[in-house]
């Protein structure tokens, strides 16, 4: 087993996540309460990974991202090293690649909480942002845990956006998926097995935990 | 206090009703003002947008020297800031916090200990220190009630608005807890506007009736004055043409109340609730008229008087007649003709003490 890859799977698929909390929930907050007509392509784009292939997206950010491009110097200067084929740019695209499947959650969840209790918040002298962290995260919290999940699984299972920005760098970029191709390419197939093996097991586990939590309407506190 | 508030705001929906409302009344003089009106009549967009919680499209709204919106010169004050406290009409409690913490949210701001003891304070007040280790799915609708005046209450809001604040429980809880909340209200001495379409709560919580129509104010006065003084058919239709008299407890006898309503005494049934003061309404249609030296009959309330107007409704006849009260009858202009009646006329009105209503006045 290549434990290098599942460390870097783990790293990545947990950076990702914990990016798309703090990017994610205040972007289906403005896409529950938007009432703009720029909602529309928003939406689009955040649901635009789920159809796009991997390998067009990550075509993308190439040309986007290449070092001399603008957006690609930008990068080099707050990273302090060019985009392509570096951990950070890999963090970036997955981001990228990952949103919908944290965001759609999300927002079903945030809309799912009764506007009034926000309402009642405000009333009551709180800004929005405490009425956000106060009311209506603890009543979507089972959306947000079933968002983070999925959104982890699905960078672990990513494979297509890794190959075109990450490569296969040993530590750097080489994620299980990639690590799994490799072992495919190199005819190891024991090796080959128990990756793929591990990478079902997750995805299966990871699927049976989300529809436990969105199965369990049931709500907590409507008891003592 | 001598604060007044006052708005004119226009509010539109796409596609829906335009709400047009202006009116203006001191907040000192009667603690609970009535924004009366059928659903669809603007009331609640009205109360959101006092409470800031909805903004109009034009217009202004002032509290006292404060200017709260004024669409022109693009002030907005948010609700956080104008210190007004709101009671929903299904209550709106936090479902993950417990009482204490519901009541506890508005006072984040203070200090831990000052937030303790005025939780305990306004929960003692309302009859809720049992309650405060509950969460909300764990009450009654009446305990839910009293926690979210009390939750509103606690910021100490120098305006209370409440929304339909009894139509969320069911019909006996609503009886009982009408007369309680005027208790409570005039205990805890905020100004209040509270939502109504219905004329029992209107009467029974009220001071102040301002009564709207197809979004526009129409008429503003006390209580018993608009439902009895109607300014024109439109707030006629709106109130249900009625008499109502404010009225005092006599005695009560044989299951009855017997009220005085300016000099006339008055026979109803008794709600059971009735200390001291009450309004005593009767529908115009439930007045039977006679001739001033008609003979005996069960009727209980036999009220002699003087004709000073006649109109014309359809096939019937609308009499007022001035009884020492001002009472208004509404029979069929056959009969009306056979009594000869004309303004000047001596008449005797008699009701039925069933058809006297009588709604207390905590």
């Amino acid at each position: 087993m290549d434990l290098g890859a599942i460390r870097l799977s783990l790293l990545l698929a947990g950076a990702t996540t914990l990016a798309l909390l703090l990017l994610g929930l205040p972007l289906a907050a403005w896409l529950v309460a938007s009432r703009s007509r720029g909602k529309v392509l928003v939406e689009a784009v955040v649901a635009l990974p789920v159809v796009l292939p991997p390998t067009v997206l990550g075509f993308y950010l190439l040309v986007l991202l290449a070092p001399g491009a603008p957006l690609g110097r930008a990068f080099a200067a707050v990273a302090g090293h060019p985009f392509p084929f570096s951990f950070t740019g890999l963090l970036c695209a997955s981001i990228l690649y990952s949103l919908p499947f944290a965001v759609q959650p999300f927002v079903t969840a945030l809309a799912g909480v009764d506007p009034r209790l926000a309402e009642a918040s405000l009333m009551l002298g709180a800004s929005r942002l405490r009425t956000f962290l106060a009311i209506t995260l603890p009543l979507a919290w089972r959306g947000v845990v079933a968002g983070s999940v999925l959104a982890f699984a699905h960078t672990l299972g990513e494979f297509g956006v890794v190959l075109m920005v990450g490569g296969a760098i040993p530590g750097e970029t080489r994620t299980l998926s990639i690590a799994l191709f490799d072992q495919v390419q190199a005819l190891e197939y024991g090796a080959a097995h128990r990756t793929a093996a591990l990478l079902l097991a997750t995805a299966f586990a990871v699927l049976v935990a989300v529809s436990a939590l969105q199965r369990r309407r049931a709500l907590w506190w409507t008891g003592r | 206090m001598d604060r007044t508030l006052s708005f004119d705001v226009t509010r539109r929906f796409p596609g829906g009703p335009t709400v047009a409302a202006r009116a203006a009344w001191p907040l000192g003089e009667g603690l609970v003002t009535v924004l009366f009106g059928p659903s669809g009549s603007g009331k609640t967009t009205l109360l959101r947008a006092l409470a800031g919680l909805e903004r109009p499209d034009a217009g202004h709204i002032r509290f006292g020297a404060e200017t709260w919106f004024d669409a022109a010169a693009r002030t907005f004050v948010p609700p956080r800031a104008r210190g007004v406290g709101l009671l929903f009409q299904d209550y709106a409690l936090f479902p993950h916090l417990t009482v204490a913490g519901n009541l506890g949210y508005g006072l984040h701001r203070a200090p831990r200990a000052e937030r303790e003891a005025r939780v305990a304070e306004v929960a003692t007040r309302l009859g809720l220190t049992e309650l405060l280790g509950r969460r909300p799915g764990a009450l009654s609708g009446g305990q839910r009630q009293r926690v979210a005046l009390a939750r509103a209450l606690a910021p100490r809001p120098r305006l209370l608005l409440l929304d339909e604040p009894l139509s969320a429980l069911d019909a006996p809880t609503r009886e009982v807890l009408r007369g309680e909340l005027r208790a409570l209200l005039e205990q805890a001495g905020v100004p209040a506007v509270l939502v109504t379409h219905d004329r029992t709560e209107a009467l029974a919580l009220g001071d102040r009736l301002v009564v709207l129509a197809a979004g526009a104010v129409r008429q503003v006065g006390p209580v018993h004055q608009v439902f009895s003084a109607p300014a024109d058919v439109e707030v006629a239709r709106v109130v249900g043409t009625e008499n109502v008299f404010p009225a005092r407890l006599l005695r009560r006898e044989d299951g009855l109340a017997v009220v005085l309503a300016g000099p006339v005494e008055l026979v109803g049934l008794d709600p059971g609730d009735l200390a001291g003061e009450a309004y005593a309404c009767v529908r115009a249609e439930e007045v039977v008229l006679e001739p001033a030296d008609g003979h005996a009959s069960s009727a209980q309330n036999r009220l002699v008087g003087t004709v000073v107007s006649l109109s014309d409704e359809g096939p019937l006849q609308r009499v007022t007649l001035d009884c020492g009260v001002r009472l208004v009858a509404l029979v069929t202009r056959r009969g009306s003709a056979r009594l000869g009646l004309a303004p000047g006329a001596r008449v005797t009105a008699l009701v039925k003490a069933p058809a006297v209503r009588l709604v207390a006045r905590a």
